[in-house]
């Protein structure tokens, strides 16, 4: 090694010392330990003892377990589902009217709106009683819909209250993937007589395609973890509806102390984070666009 | 395809989107509104556009402004709730974070790309993973460091964890400072310049548009947050906005919310960032549309 290069290293060491300090303490260290955890029954007040696999089989075993997975699946496809699919209607609105990054930026605002603030303000507006959703709804003869406060309805409420949210976001990647396509792929198409479906479905789908996978493992990873809204607006509730994993996990932890039953249900959820993220991209091929 | 059929269907197009973007925007028209309002009259008249009994009587009150008596005549839970703290240690926390963490992350970015070392790319690899984690993954242990450190219920607590470094923030830093040419280093080092000039003298200076990027996301990322803030921030000292609004919103009676205070302390979390993007908007759109193909 020469000199040169050693002197490079003893600066990028100091040059890397904070945010290597921060990195180790705060997300290298804590990992290990989480599933070391996982292994125990550490619940906080007293010292953890070993205890192998056994918060794994509780998991298995545990009903409540099964149905915040159940309901957070249900969360994600519902969001996931609507969000997409408008987002990408935006999308292609977008590119063909305007492409003024005024309404591109209107539509992202609720982006850079905390969760919370979001959750609150449509926890008003679609209040059973004094929610003027409702009284939309009572102008055209439907009853009062208590959206947070039954069974069937408050995860579908949940879901697109962060549709809301993140539909400018979404809409905007898909829009930057929209932009990358050359103008000469449309102007063949067009040539050629192709409708604008056809051109939307054989043409625009395909070459969005790696943009789409990037974009969808972004966001169901996201997605899957719905906690602050929930936390806020439903608790939970009614029953088991909206017992998500992440307020599980959480409830667990830090209602019920139960440290080391949680850390195994978070093992869990960054094992099907970390898978669906490898399936979605290898199901939707996305290193090689049909533009290659 | 004839002239008028395209006409048509741009209107159609147009006015979907102007829908889209009515939808996006009204909820914020509805937050300013029901907070100007007073409670009783908003039960009275819940579907008026204009406010019902137009009043700075909820802004008064979820700042302490008003006496308990008062507040109880107007509908609120009648606990005594002071936003303007709140406010303050949002900012207080939200400002340290995106200062250590834009200076650290970027140094370390220039380490990562400025710098040959043996190990760089594999240092960097294990550092991306991080991005990878959920966040629950690491805050059971962190809590207790924190509640073993004598720190919870202390900004220390709020702001750690984010100080030094985001796997975001050091991969955002990086992409551009890999675009440097090394001409303008060559230079500096044949006048003599160690690294740390060259970083703060000329890498700094001329990262200045993405450094004002990250700053404005970090910023804004620090101030949204709420799991880590709820689990070792809740003590009315050092209490953020977010944890604040979660409070506020279980001690209101479920009978009779005090949605007129509810929806004032939520506007008052809601502004500064409408303030931000106002002034920084097409920044942040390009900003999301980079890092989004990246």
């Amino acid at each position: 090694m020469t000199a040169a290069r050693r002197g490079d290293l003893r600066v990028a060491l100091l040059f890397l010392l904070p945010a290597g300090f921060g990195f180790v303490l705060f997300y290298a260290w804590p990992a290990l330990q989480t599933f070391y955890l996982s292994f125990t029954d550490y619940s906080l007040l007293a010292a953890p003892n070993w205890v192998g696999a056994q918060n794994y089989r509780d998991a298995l075993g545990d009903a409540r377990f099964g149905n915040a997975l159940l309901v957070t699946v249900e969360y994600v496809v519902i969001n996931i589902g609507v969000q997409t699919v408008v987002a990408l209607l935006v999308a292609v609105l977008m590119h063909r009217l305007t492409k003024s990054s005024f309404v591109r930026g209107l539509l992202l605002l609720p982006y850079l709106i905390a969760n919370v603030v979001v959750a609150l303000v449509w926890y008003n507006m679609l209040d059973a009683q004094l929610g003027i959703v409702n009284a939309v709804l009572s102008w055209v003869g439907i009853d009062p819909v208590a959206f947070f406060g039954e069974t069937s309805t408050a995860i579908p409420t949940i879901a697109l209250v962060n549709v809301w949210r993140h539909l400018g976001y979404t809409a905007l990647l898909i829009f930057a993937g929209l932009q990358a396509i050359p103008r000469s792929v449309y102007e063949a198409a067009a040539i050629d007589g192709a409708s604008e479906w056809r051109i939307f479905r054989g043409v625009t789908l395909p070459l969005l395609r790696p943009v789409l996978a990037m974009v969808l493992v972004l966001t169901v990873v996201g997605s899957f973890q719905i906690f602050d809204t929930v936390a806020v607006t439903t608790r939970g509730g009614p029953v088991d509806a909206t017992r998500v994993i992440y307020f599980y996990i959480y409830e667990k932890a830090f209602q019920q102390f139960d440290f080391g039953y949680a850390a195994a249900l978070s093992v869990v959820l960054f094992a099907i984070l970390a898978g669906l993220a490898v399936a979605q991209l290898r199901l939707l091929r996305a290193g090689s666009s049909d533009l290659d | 395809m004839t002239t008028i059929g395209t006409g048509w269907r741009k209107a159609l197009g147009w006015a979907v989107l102007a829908l889209l973007v009515l939808i996006t925007l009204f909820p914020f028209y509805w937050m300013l509104r029901v907070s100007l309002s007073d409670n009783r009259a908003l039960a009275a008249d819940a579907d008026s556009l204009l406010p019902a009994g137009l009043t700075l009587g909820a802004f008064e009150r979820v700042l302490g402004l008003a006496s308990l008596e008062e507040a109880r005549a107007q509908g609120g839970s009648g606990a005594s709730i002071d936003f303007g703290r709140f406010l303050l240690n949002s900012v207080l926390t939200s400002t340290l974070i995106t200062a250590g963490q834009v200076l650290f992350s970027s140094m370390a970015a220039y380490a990562f790309a400025r710098l040959r070392w043996p190990g760089r790319d594999a240092v960097f690899f294990v550092f991306l993973t991080a991005l990878m984690i959920p966040p629950i993954f690491t805050a059971l242990p962190n809590f207790v460091l924190m509640r073993d450190l004598k720190l919870l219920n202390t900004y220390a607590a709020i702001v750690l964890p984010f100080f030094f470094m985001t796997p975001f923030a050091v991969f955002f830093m990086r992409q551009f400072m890999l675009g440097i040419s090394r001409e303008v280093e060559e230079a500096a080092r044949i006048d003599g310049a160690g690294h740390p000039r060259i970083f703060f003298r000329i890498i700094l200076p001329m990262s200045r548009a993405p450094l004002a990027t990250l700053a404005l996301l970090a910023y804004v990322t620090a101030w949204n947050e709420y799991f880590w803030p709820l689990l070792v921030g809740q003590g009315e000292g050092v209490r953020v906005l977010t944890v604040a609004l979660g409070v506020f919103r279980s001690q209101t009676p479920q009978g009779s919310p005090d949605w007129a205070g509810l929806m004032a302390a939520t506007l008052l979390a809601a502004l500064p960032v409408i303030a931000l993007f106002a002034a920084f908007g097409r920044r942040i759109v390009d900003s999301i549309q980079f890092s989004g193909i990246k």
